[in-house]
């Protein structure tokens, strides 16, 4: 079937954010957000990707291209998954990897970022890899570092987490292919996801076929059309024709905070089954950021399914963000 | 000889203050000559000569029968405006408590500086101005400091914590000229209703913030689609509204007169517009950036645009711009917060919402008449005659035999660009940085006091 959705013109900032992100000669000096990239800077992401995947299937699984750089992992949130492949990432490319975990140290005592920030950047570092619980929070930190580091965002509150909407990007792109005439729909938190708005953004610089967001009313933000995405608000709708479903993570808190009665609810209505899948088309493939919540948005038996991609995501997410990590160091060497 | 500071033009001797002048002893003998006088108050609009004495406007056009033939002070003011000095309804000076972002010494010379004379200043100071001693305080210090007037607006309930009132009468005695509970929430709806009888009993202005804490919990930007797009937690126009309307419901029960504050969006427009039309005794101000910027101007990698209300969309600004020029609106404020760099240096949900608005409130309302959005009588209107009228201030906003002389000379062909050299607020956080601007305040009067001047030379007397 083909697909006829007609994109929304997504409106101007006064100052566009993303600028920070290009050094002068144009080259990709920092990775904050996935608006501004462009079909070219994605593709050549995932371009370069493809090629660091090779060195996985290596028996010796490094190549020299950071040797001698220093990566710190600056997580202000904790995320085990997320830092790992960041982490495993920076060292197949043989940098040295500092991890610091900031949630529970220097700024609950009342430093600020920027001082927390000053303090790593005179241990030499290189990369920051940046993860924080407010929006716009890697922007900031790429605003204030010394001009050779720089910064990758790792998901900054509900704004963006690049890397991991390229890596999901690039996982479609190895089964299905060309973008053109896919439909993907992203199934459950859309007003509190990061992952969410980067896959939005990617998928549309991409050129997708049809982007979809389903959800309750409670769990779409207003306004979100602009972006370029139909809202569904029941599956068998949401999910007819739909090529690609990539669920999202519901928190708990979402229960607690009155925008969900409870998980049961939820999972009736949105939760990925066997029975709902079908709905899709039945080459559909099923993704997921993870860690996901087996019985409340996904059951069990679709999560390990022959249609779900879940831990291609993870394998591929190394080598996408080498890519991004090799790019964004090729601009600061050159720089 | 009378001694000038080198370089501001700011008086610095605290006996020679404002406040404290003494009929014929310590203000000065004026001489404006050649001005064009403005003053939508009089409607005057003429080419005129200005008497100033004993911190008094003496006379317009002819010389006053007494008026003294010596030790006069004459300034030549052809081609400039003489307008009223501006009454800034709404501005935090940050003394007591928060001395590190600003003074009111620091926040009343970037007052004169444009054009203001009189700022009215919320109550949320720490210790809270819930007492007759901090409205003291805060007058003395303005007295001290010796540029603009400040006047104190009181707490609505005791530490603003909105559990028990605040003995609004006493405060009103001593010299507050309103009463309010800044943005802090009443805790119910009965409390506020009684609050406002109460505060009707002494005939009290009580200025309203309709913003409710649990609608805009933890937001820091308009709902709206660039909210959305930056993972920015969002403020709903209704948490404007739903306060607002409930206010509007128990107001006719109460007899009591209120401001509404600093309005942000279209929806509370129409609710004030069909309260003034059913003849409730309502008025309402916005701020002077609400009129210019709107949510397409959040910048995401800076807290400058962070405000509280936030910014709205394009179609709320222009219906804010529609509702001045329509005088739905009465007043414009600058919803001035000084902060230390410190303040704004965070990720934007993280950085402590507010502008410093003091040095571009007179010149954003000059351009907004500029460009024809309003006309310029309605631009000193909402400045001058309005807030003098709300706040009980009625020798002040005019340019009339018998007003106090408090005065801003404004070149109108002076081009200047607000950068760091040219702002003076302590707080140096504002959106407007770079922004080119056309009229530019040359010199001030306060009580018939010259407190600010540009440039290095002396008027002889």
């Amino acid at each position: 079937m083909a697909v006829n959705f007609v994109r929304p013109i997504i409106p101007k900032l006064a100052k566009d954010p993303w600028a920070i992100q290009f050094d002068s000669q144009g080259h990709l000096k920092h990775l904050l957000t996935i608006e501004g990239l462009g079909p070219t800077w994605i593709t050549r992401i995932l371009d370069t990707a493809e090629g660091f995947m090779s060195v996985t299937d290596r028996e010796i699984k490094k190549v020299p291209l950071l040797r001698g750089r220093t990566v710190v992992n600056l997580f202000f949130e904790s995320s085990t998954r997320t830092r790992t492949t960041f982490e495993l990432a920076a060292k197949r490319l043989s940098a040295d990897v500092l991890n610091i975990n900031l949630s529970t140290s220097a700024t609950t005592k009342g430093e600020s970022l920027l001082d927390t920030l000053r303090n790593i950047e005179a241990m030499q570092a290189d990369m920051f890899v940046v993860r924080h619980d407010q929006s716009g929070a890697a922007h900031f930190i790429a605003r204030h570092v010394a001009p050779h580091v720089s910064v990758l965002n790792a998901g900054d509150g509900w704004h963006a987490h690049p890397t991991q909407a390229l890596l999901d990007a690039f996982t479609i792109r190895r089964i299905k292919g060309d973008f053109a005439p896919l439909r993907i729909a992203i199934v459950g938190d859309i007003k509190h996801s990061r992952v969410a708005r980067s896959q939005i953004h990617a998928f549309n610089s991409l050129n997708v076929g049809e982007l979809r967001v389903i959800g309750p009313r409670t769990l779409i933000p207003n306004d979100i059309e602009p972006l370029g995405v139909r809202v569904f608000h029941d599956m068998k709708s949401g999910l007819k024709d739909v090529d690609v479903i990539i669920m999202l993570r519901l928190q708990r808190e979402r229960m607690e905070s009155g925008l969900l009665p409870t998980e049961q609810e939820f999972y009736r209505l949105y939760g990925l089954t066997e029975e709902k899948l079908r709905w899709a088309k039945p080459d559909a493939i099923v993704m997921h950021p993870g860690p996901a919540n087996r019985g409340v948005e996904i059951e069990s038996r679709v999560a390990d399914g022959p249609q779900s991609v879940i831990l291609e995501q993870v394998s591929n997410g190394i080598g996408v963000r080498m890519a991004v990590m090799a790019l964004c160091m090729s601009a600061s060497t050159d720089s | 000889m009378i001694q000038n500071p080198p370089n501001l033009g700011i008086d610095l001797d605290p006996v020679r203050h404002p406040e404290g002048c003494r009929p014929g002893f310590d203000c000065d003998t004026w001489l404006i000559r050649g001005a064009r006088v403005l003053d939508p108050a009089s409607g005057q609009d003429q080419v005129a000569d200005v008497y100033l004495a004993n911190g008094k406007i003496v006379g317009i056009g002819a010389k006053p029968e007494h008026f003294p033939a010596q030790d006069v002070r004459t300034i030549s003011a052809d081609g400039q405006w003489l307008i009223p000095g501006v009454i800034d309804g709404w501005a935090r000076l940050r003394e007591p408590g928060l001395e590190h972002k600003a003074t009111i010494a620091t926040e009343t010379l970037a007052a004169v500086s444009g054009g203001i004379t009189t700022l009215c200043m919320p109550p949320d100071t720490d210790p809270v101005l819930d007492t007759i001693a901090v409205a003291r305080f805060i007058k003395r210090r303005a007295q001290l400091a010796g540029r603009a007037r400040v006047v104190a607006i009181g707490a609505m309930t005791q530490g603003l914590k909105g559990e028990l009132l605040a003995e609004m009468a006493e405060l009103t005695e001593g010299g507050c000229v309103g009463i309010t509970n800044a943005h802090y929430p009443v805790k119910d709806l009965r409390l506020l209703r009684r609050a406002l009888e109460y505060a009707a009993t002494f005939d009290i202005q009580v200025i309203v913030q309709p913003l409710d804490p649990s609608l805009g919990k933890r937001g820091c930007a308009h709902e709206g689609v660039i909210a959305t797009r930056l993972g920015l937690p969002g403020i709903p126009v209704s948490a404007e509204t739903a306060p607002l309307a409930q206010m509007l419901a128990v107001l006719p029960e109460t007899g009591a007169r209120i401001h509404v504050n600093n309005i942000s969006s279209r929806a509370a427009l129409r609710l004030v517009e069909q309260a003034k039309a059913d003849g409730l005794p309502i008025t309402a101000s916005v701020s002077a950036h609400q009129l210019w910027l709107s949510e397409m101007d959040t910048d995401a990698l800076c807290g400058s645009t962070h405000v509280l209300p936030p910014l709205r969309s394009l179609r709320d600004r222009d219906a804010l711009r529609e509702g001045l020029a329509a005088g739905i609106i009465d007043c414009v404020i600058s919803d001035h917060q000084p902060h230390e760099s410190d303040g704004k240096l965070a990720p934007f949900p993280e950085t402590e919402p507010g502008i410093s608005g003091l040095d571009t409130l007179l010149p954003l309302m000059l351009k907004l008449a500029d460009d024809g959005v309003i006309t310029l009588d309605r631009a000193l209107d909402a400045l001058t005659r309005r807030p003098a009228d709300l706040f009980g201030l009625h020798d002040s906003g005019r340019i009339e035999i018998g007003a106090r002389a408090d005065l801003a000379l404004v070149d109108p062909d002076s081009f200047w660009t607000l950068d760091d050299t040219t702002m003076r607020s302590a707080g140096r956080d504002t959106p407007f940085f770079g922004w080119d601007f056309r009229h530019e305040v040359q010199s001030t009067w306060v009580n018939g006091k010259k407190v600010f001047w540009r440039g290095s030379t002396p008027d002889a007397p």
